[in-house]
């Protein structure tokens, strides 16, 4: 069993957590037309070059389903991996430590910096570190945590939090990151991109060199070996797990795998997922610290495992899909709500579909009950999936457990007051949908009261402010122009009556 | 290979599912699905009992809604299946098609075990044509340049993708063109398109700005939803191109001197 066990009635906690504000935070994100144009660029950027790396893989379906078969397995016998992963780990010279929640893991990790005195700590990318907020843990103890990702390192800068899992930064524009550079170094700065990447290369190189501590993330444990794999391009994941004399790795308990075979699939489908690479420049399998002076790397390796409200999404088939997600990003590369508004509208560091169906079970409904709204259900990112999780089916889900609740609430809606306000809203038109729907008749005289209201609105537009929810249909779209009939009621359907019916 | 030829030449009994928005605000449209089938050979059949899927309650995660209402039309259907004699349920739209397999889970007992002989029963209409019938050409003629909206819920639960392009093809007189966002959502999503205003039709946008660039009449979809929210945003936005429905291209039969004229 996970020791320590989570609370299974206990919520987890995601750091600067705001999606209740969602309604606020949205037009905020649409009126940003500098945002939206970023947006646009870069996903399509990425989602071509992804389309372009699955092209090349000869089955790219067995492909997905091998990764995912490798994911369910893993999370069928979690517990049974998790206690092989430390023994494994603990016998290569690993410290492993169980975190049930952000703060005992925040902890563990200030209490090895304490104990290393660090006064400085390089930082790999990690989502992990940004759900348990561990940079502003280690800032209050008075260590200054560093960003060596580059993007993670701008929005470091521009005091913001990630905007995107895998692109902290997809939101700024160029002028903007050089602007901002220009004003934190305090100097003037090149207009190009490799310029730019020059000057961030100079500016961290001697933090890895200075740093007592390396933190990462991790992209899956291996169980079979007590191993741990990170992917990266820009080889400051391998700095900051080599330099430092002390490394630790942050993951949450879902990146297990059983065995080191398995890593085959999976990193074959997460970079061509992610980035459209048919490899990522630097793959670092870490399996122990170094055990002689002429070695490279690491002392010490620590490796936190995370629960934070993970094991209670293992209760159900459906929200367990969830932990199969390998952070590849590419769900919101496809969005087209996350295109229209980033990831900052939706007030998590998870964003996008897999941030709208993560962060309300992780951090509790009552939290982020208004994110499982924030999608058509067009299912463009279960479609590209690379461990077909099924996105859309989990958002029906928590629409209605936030609407009725269900067998896991007992039966009570869950959600912040908004949404709980607008959900009641709803039920009292759908009640009334409910009864015109109930009888041939009503539905048509309904339905005749809805073409003559058509009508009408069609020609004196300003009384659509009295007409509920189409008052938001006409903010930006005309109102059909209404037939004078039904269907039902005209010639043809009559004529097509079964037998037996002659009045509706 | 003989029994299934000689099956698709006998008049085949279909129930229609017209949908409660086509019935409403599309009667054209409707009546335009009716005369394709009937043209190929089927006898069509509309139980006027029936009204909504009860999705847009589904969606919006009020199943104590969705279940009367979806619950109605099950049993509607299956008794056309059952008792009235039909081979088949055919319905103009991807999405309601789609909605009676979530309807297996959402419905219990005897009604969920209708629920899945509906599901299985129940074929969007250029599915229902292509595949089933083996139609290609159904003798529609239509001049115009139009592009493909791929419906979400039809591309995606269904898997149609190649069908209506197969369809629209085989018209005497259009021409069909690709749109790079063929396969995007157009932003519609039920209740989503008022509680989110600004991003439905910033996703309506993302489409109808390629869309303007390519130089068409009308922009083609088999869900009348999908339509709905096309057509609001492109006449708002001023735009010359029009919405229209798979079945109604399917159906018509206009002199192609016109477009010469």
């Amino acid at each position: 069993m996970i020791t320590p066990k989570a609370d299974p009635n206990e919520t987890g906690y995601i750091h600067h957590l705001h999606a209740d504000q969602f309604d606020d935070l949205v037009p905020q994100a649409l009126a940003n037309v500098e945002l939206r144009g970023a947006l646009a660029k870069a996903t399509n950027t990425i989602r071509n070059r992804r389309a372009t790396a699955l092209e090349e893989v000869d089955h790219f379906q067995e492909l997905r389903s091998q990764a995912k078969s490798i994911k369910t397995e893993a999370l069928a016998h979690l517990d049974d991996h998790l206690e092989t992963f430390e023994r494994q780990a603990t016998a290569n010279g690993i410290h492993v430590h169980w975190a049930a929640d952000a703060k005992s893991a925040s902890a563990i990790v200030l209490d090895i910096a304490i104990k290393n005195k660090t006064r400085l700590a390089v930082k790999a990318k990690s989502m992990v570190s940004e759900e348990i907020g561990l940079n502003d843990a280690l800032i209050d103890a008075g260590i200054v945590p560093v960003e060596t990702d580059l993007g993670e390192w701008i929005v470091q800068l521009a005091e913001e939090p990630p905007s995107h899992i895998l692109a902290p930064a997809i939101h700024k524009r160029r002028r903007e990151i050089r602007d901002l550079l220009a004003r934190v170094l305090d100097r003037p700065m090149p207009d190009d991109a490799a310029g730019l990447t020059e000057v961030a290369r100079h500016e961290l190189r001697g933090h890895f060199a200075q740093a007592e501590l390396g933190i990462s993330g991790a992209n899956f444990l291996v169980a079979e070996t007590g191993s741990f794999l990170l992917i990266e391009n820009e080889g400051n994941i391998r700095l900051t797990t080599s330099l430092p004399r002390v490394h630790v790795a942050v993951a949450g308990i879902e990146k297990i795998v059983p065995r080191l075979q398995d890593l085959g699939p999976l990193v074959r489908i997460i970079t061509r997922s992610a980035t459209g690479q048919a490899i990522s420049c630097y793959q670092t399998l870490i399996t122990k610290p170094k055990t002689s002076p002429e070695d490279d790397g690491p002392e010490e390796i620590h490796l936190v495992l995370l629960d934070n409200g993970r094991s209670k999404l293992l209760e159900d088939d459906l929200t367990a899909e969830t932990l199969r997600c390998i952070r590849c990003s590419a769900c919101l590369n496809i969005c087209p709500v996350y295109r229209q508004i980033g990831g900052h509208a939706y007030g998590s560091v998870y964003p996008g579909p897999i941030g709208a169906i993560f962060t309300p079970q992780i951090a509790g409904m009552h939290a982020a009950s208004q994110l499982p709204g924030a999608s058509s259900l067009c299912g463009a990112c279960r479609e590209v999936c690379p461990v077909d999780i099924d996105i859309p089916g989990v958002l029906l889900h928590l629409r209605h457990r936030a609407a009725e609740g269900d067998r896991s609430t007992g039966d009570h809606p869950e959600g912040d007051p908004l949404t709980t306000k607008k959900n009641r809203s709803m039920r009292r038109g759908f009640r009334f949908w409910r009864w015109a729907m109930g009888s041939s008749r009503r539905f048509e005289l309904f339905g005749a009261i809805g073409r003559l209201l058509a009508t009408v609105i069609r020609q004196v537009p300003s009384l659509t402010k009295y007409a509920g929810p189409l008052a938001s249909w006409t903010d930006g779209r005309t109102i059909p122009r209404s037939p004078g009939r039904s269907f039902r009621s005209g010639e043809m359907a009559r004529r097509l009556r079964p037998e037996g019916q002659d009045r509706a | 290979m003989g029994i299934e030829g000689v099956s698709s030449l006998l008049l085949m009994r279909i129930a229609l599912f017209v949908t409660c928005l086509m019935d409403q605000f599309r009667p054209e449209a409707a009546e335009a699905t009716v005369s394709v089938l009937e043209h190929c050979g089927c006898e069509v059949v509309f139980d006027p009992r029936q009204t909504c899927c009860g999705q847009p309650a589904f969606n919006a995660g009020l199943h104590q809604e969705a279940i009367p209402v979806c619950r109605g039309a099950v049993r509607v259907l299956d008794d056309q299946i059952t008792r009235g004699g039909c081979d088949a349920i055919v319905t103009p739209s991807g999405s309601c098609a789609a909605m009676f397999r979530h309807a297996i889970e959402l419905l219990d007992g005897d009604d969920a075990v209708a629920a899945k002989r509906v599901a299985e029963a129940t074929h969007e209409l250029s599915e229902f044509l292509v595949r089933r019938l083996e139609r290609i050409d159904v003798g529609a003629s239509w001049p115009g340049r139009v592009a493909w909206h791929d419906a979400c819920h039809g591309l995606r639960e269904l898997g149609i993708k190649s069908e209506p392009r197969r369809l629209l093809e085989a018209v005497d007189g259009l021409d069909l063109v690709e749109s790079s966002t063929c396969d995007r959502c157009c932003g519609f999503g039920g209740t989503f398109s008022t509680n989110l205003p600004g991003i439905s039709t910033g996703m309506a946008d993302d489409k109808i700005d390629e869309l303007e660039t390519l130089g068409i009449d009308a922009i083609v979809s088999g869900d009348a939803s999908c339509l709905m929210q096309l057509e609001g945003r492109l006449e708002a936005r001023g735009s010359r191109i029009r919405g229209v429905h798979l079945a109604e291209i399917l159906a018509a039969r206009e002199t192609l001197t016109r477009i010469n004229s």
